[in-house]
């Protein structure tokens, strides 16, 4: 109990900041930073598994978080039909195509020496299967491009309830890193971090042009949802009863029965996004704990061990006779997984998948800030990481503020410097998170929670 | 004529602005390299520090635009450069003191150097986003065009037009001096001689009495020279926005490392390999194609190999190959 006096004073601290916003300045803003700080802290425990545990650097979240998005929208999405019909049969084709070519690729691989001639081999049989494929789908896309543009234009998904997405999420997001991590982990560390970020930036590129899939930058709304709707919450009389008893004694000092009334549906109004949002808090919690779980379980195994050996000295590990590019590739894909799923919950709660919203400020950098502040190699950190650095970058706003009318209380209220400080108020985020940043990177290199290796 | 004429397309839609853009990323990516090769960490600041300099040129652009002084025909930034340039290479002395020179001193390694290059990023973003806005500015004033497209149909008698603006040569020719003096420094004096000794073997050069603190504080001052020039030609040409800059960060290190990271020449050379081949793939070659092939042939597409869309890409895709097959770059890397 001693020794985590720490870890539990610091997330008293995080849920009394949050209950305070709660009280100062709306339960409704309060939960939906809490619900995000859950979705981040996903995201921190995946790449806190890539670096924390493996040392890897993984600059390309914001790919997977997109990724799992797309999951979102892809499952839930009910088929558009005319668009299966106008062109579902080149895109098939061509995916049959694309499928086709890599099997030749593989083959060629296999069966060859490694040689001038297999190269170009390789090449050629890239290039023609790219302007192939492009023949083949460049119709079937036009055709489905055009359905009904303003509301579809895009093929749809399969209609299945959204929670699904989740796990496909974290499948997509992991074949991803497959991918990626078979082509880029031998790399050195900083150049790993390069190309991750580039590669992260074609696959939003795609995502975003790719309208006959995602719809692109015309965004998909209206996705369907795992928690209820507040209109049909709003007349349910279980809710209505429920709200009645909750604010009673506040009810019951309104004497005027009209009046009461209409106190009664305000509350009903408020009390349904509330509902509504800790209802995804409820899921999203499930989420959070289960992978707790699951990766304490592993960071105390004999794997977890193996993985900080191979951190901390990759040579001595690998003369211990670990297969340190395979446990690389694996800690890859799961960390890049979890990210996916992080992203299928984002779009979720949202409701809608944006993919112009996609920036490596917000979803590359800004995770990576949560994983450095709470902890790398420690879970409880990087979730409080994630807690700490998200609640600091909603409520940066109203404290830069507060700071920017303070020093300038002398100057009127015309001033041109208080204006445009005020209009800029927007980006001390910015520089509250690279301050934060660099005191911590200075002052408190392992973080606010430092990893901590127990021999048990 | 109608070859003529299809190289006069291809001159002014490829050739003219990949040149002009391949020199403002070369400069970006000799910074980078230069970091890179002396400091020892990949500078994800890039972007935003080019950002700061351009901002401060726009600052003092307009001072000088109220003050009524102007170069007529040339736009008013060239004065400003200078000043900018001084008050950048500030800029970064003073971050380099509060905040990489601890982790040099301590040894750190390049990982934990590139997360603090982070914190600079965030801290430089704001600082530029809260003192001049995030929104879109133009600063480019004179004379807009140097051949103009109707002017050079009508001296020629071709179908094609040739556009040159006055920026592009600007942006091509300052590069190419602001280069060839920085290999003469690099090459022929003493100081550039252990710039690159200590970026080639770090204890030996310090056993042969290379003062390390000199070399840092030079390769800053170098640095915030070809940010502060970089970006300004950037921004003349096309136009100044915080978050186009954060973006240009991506074809830079691209550019660096396709030449071989920590070698300035291949940096210089990269940055054209990155700009010719986002254009080149992107273009659309219908046009081309119609000048040169009989009618019977002639496409009905586009003949455009990328949808303009995936510019980026292109780049990001040539520095994986790269990467792939030739992790040091095209020109080996990590000398200087």
């Amino acid at each position: 109990m001693r020794k985590n006096l720490n870890v539990i004073a610091a997330y008293t601290i995080m849920m009394g900041l949050i209950i305070l916003v709660g009280i100062f300045q709306s339960w409704n803003i309060a939960l939906s930073i809490f619900n995000l700080c859950l979705i981040s802290a996903v995201m921190t425990m995946g790449a806190n598994i890539q670096w924390g545990y493996a040392g890897l650097i993984n600059f390309g979240i914001m790919g997977y978080t997109a990724l799992g998005g797309l999951a979102a929208v892809l499952i839930s999405v009910d088929p558009v039909q005319e668009a299966w019909s106008a062109g579902g049969s080149n895109i098939l084709l061509s995916l049959l195509l694309i499928i086709g070519m890599v099997l030749a690729v593989r083959y060629v691989l296999k069966k060859y020496e490694k040689s001038k001639v297999r190269t170009y081999i390789i090449a050629t049989i890239i290039i023609a299967g790219i302007i192939i494929i492009r023949f083949v789908s460049e119709p079937g896309i036009e055709a489905i491009e055009e359905v009904d543009p303003a509301k579809t234009g895009f093929l749809g998904g399969f209609g299945l309830p959204i929670i699904f997405s989740w796990i496909v999420g974290a499948l997509f997001a992991g074949g991803l890193a497959f991918v990626i991590g078979k082509v880029a982990l031998g790399l050195r560390a900083d150049y790993l971090a390069i190309a991750t970020l580039l590669i992260s930036e074609i696959v939003i590129a795609i995502i975003k042009h790719e309208d006959w899939l995602t719809r692109g930058v015309k965004n998909v709304i209206g996705l369907k949802r795992p928690a209820p709707y507040e209109v049909n919450l709003q007349q349910t009389d279980w809710f209505i009863n429920l709200v009645e008893k909750f604010n009673l004694s506040q009810l019951n000092l309104i004497t005027d029965l009209t009046e009461r009334q209409a106190a009664l549906n305000q509350l009903v109004i408020e009390g349904s996004s509330i509902f509504v949002k800790l209802c995804y808090s409820g899921l999203f919690l499930i989420v959070v704990i289960i992978l707790l779980i699951l990766t304490q379980k592993a960071l105390y195994s004999p794997w977890g061990r193996m993985m900080r050996a191979i951190r901390d000295n990759e040579e001595a590990a690998n003369a211990m006779g670990k297969n340190v590019v395979k446990q690389h590739l694996l800690i890859f894909v799961l960390g890049s997984a979890i990210v996916g799923i992080a992203g299928a919950m984002l779009v979720t709660q949202d409701g809608l998948f944006t993919p112009g919203s996609y920036r490596p400020m917000r979803y590359t950098f800004l995770i990576w800030v949560m994983v450095i502040v709470g902890g790398s190699g420690n879970n409880f950190g990087a979730i409080l990481g994630g807690f700490v650095v998200w609640f600091l970058w909603i409520e940066s706003a109203p404290i830069g503020l507060y700071l920017v009318n303070l020093t300038t209380a002398g100057l009127a209220d015309t001033h041109f410097l208080k204006v445009h400080l005020i209009e800029s108020v927007p980006y001390f985020r910015f520089l509250m998170m690279g301050i934060g940043l660099l005191l911590i990177m200075r002052y408190r290199p392992k973080g606010i929670l430092p990893e901590k290796i127990e021999i048990k | 004529m109608d070859y003529i004429n299809a190289i006069v397309l291809l001159l002014n839609y490829i050739f003219v602005p990949a040149l002009a853009y391949g020199s403002q990323l070369a400069l970006g990516a000799i910074f980078v390299t230069l970091i890179y090769g002396i400091l020892r960490f990949a500078n994800f600041a890039t972007g935003d520090m080019m950002s700061f300099g351009t901002m401060v040129t726009i600052l003092f652009t307009w001072y000088f635009q109220s003050l009524g002084i102007s170069l007529g025909i040339l736009p008013t930034a060239l004065i400003a450069i200078p000043f900018a340039i001084i008050f950048m290479v500030g800029y970064m002395l003073l971050i380099d003191k509060f905040v990489f020179k601890y982790y040099r001193v301590s040894k750190s390694p390049p990982v934990q150097l590139a997360m603090v290059s982070i914190g600079v990023m965030f801290v430089t973003q704001a600082v530029v986003r809260i003192i001049i806005g995030p929104s879109d500015r133009r600063f480019f004033d004179g004379e807009k065009f140097l051949i103009k497209a109707g002017e050079f149909k009508e001296m020629t008698g071709l179908n094609e037009g040739l556009a040159i603006k006055s920026t592009q040569v600007i942006t091509i020719v300052v590069t190419l001096i602001l280069v060839s003096a920085l290999f003469w420094f690099l090459n022929k004096t003493k100081t550039g001689k252990s710039m690159r000794a200590y970026s080639d073997n770090e204890d030996l050069a310090l056993l042969s009495g290379i003062d390390p603190k000199k070399i840092v504080m030079i390769t800053w001052i170098i640095a915030g020279v070809l940010a502060t020039i970089g970006g300004a030609l950037y921004g003349l040409d096309k136009s100044f926005k915080p978050f186009t800059y954060f973006n240009n960060m991506l074809p830079i290190f691209a550019a660096a490392i396709v030449g071989g990271i920590g070698n300035p020449f291949g940096a210089f050379l990269g940055g054209y390999v990155i700009a010719f081949s986002e254009i080149l793939l992107t273009y659309a070659y219908k046009k081309f194609f119609m000048y040169l092939l009989p009618e019977s042939l002639e496409p009905n597409t586009l003949v455009q190999l990328l949808s303009t869309d995936y510019k980026f890409a292109v780049s990001f895709s040539i520095l994986v190959i790269v990467l792939l097959y030739r992790p040091s770059g095209i020109f080996k890397g990590k000398i200087l």
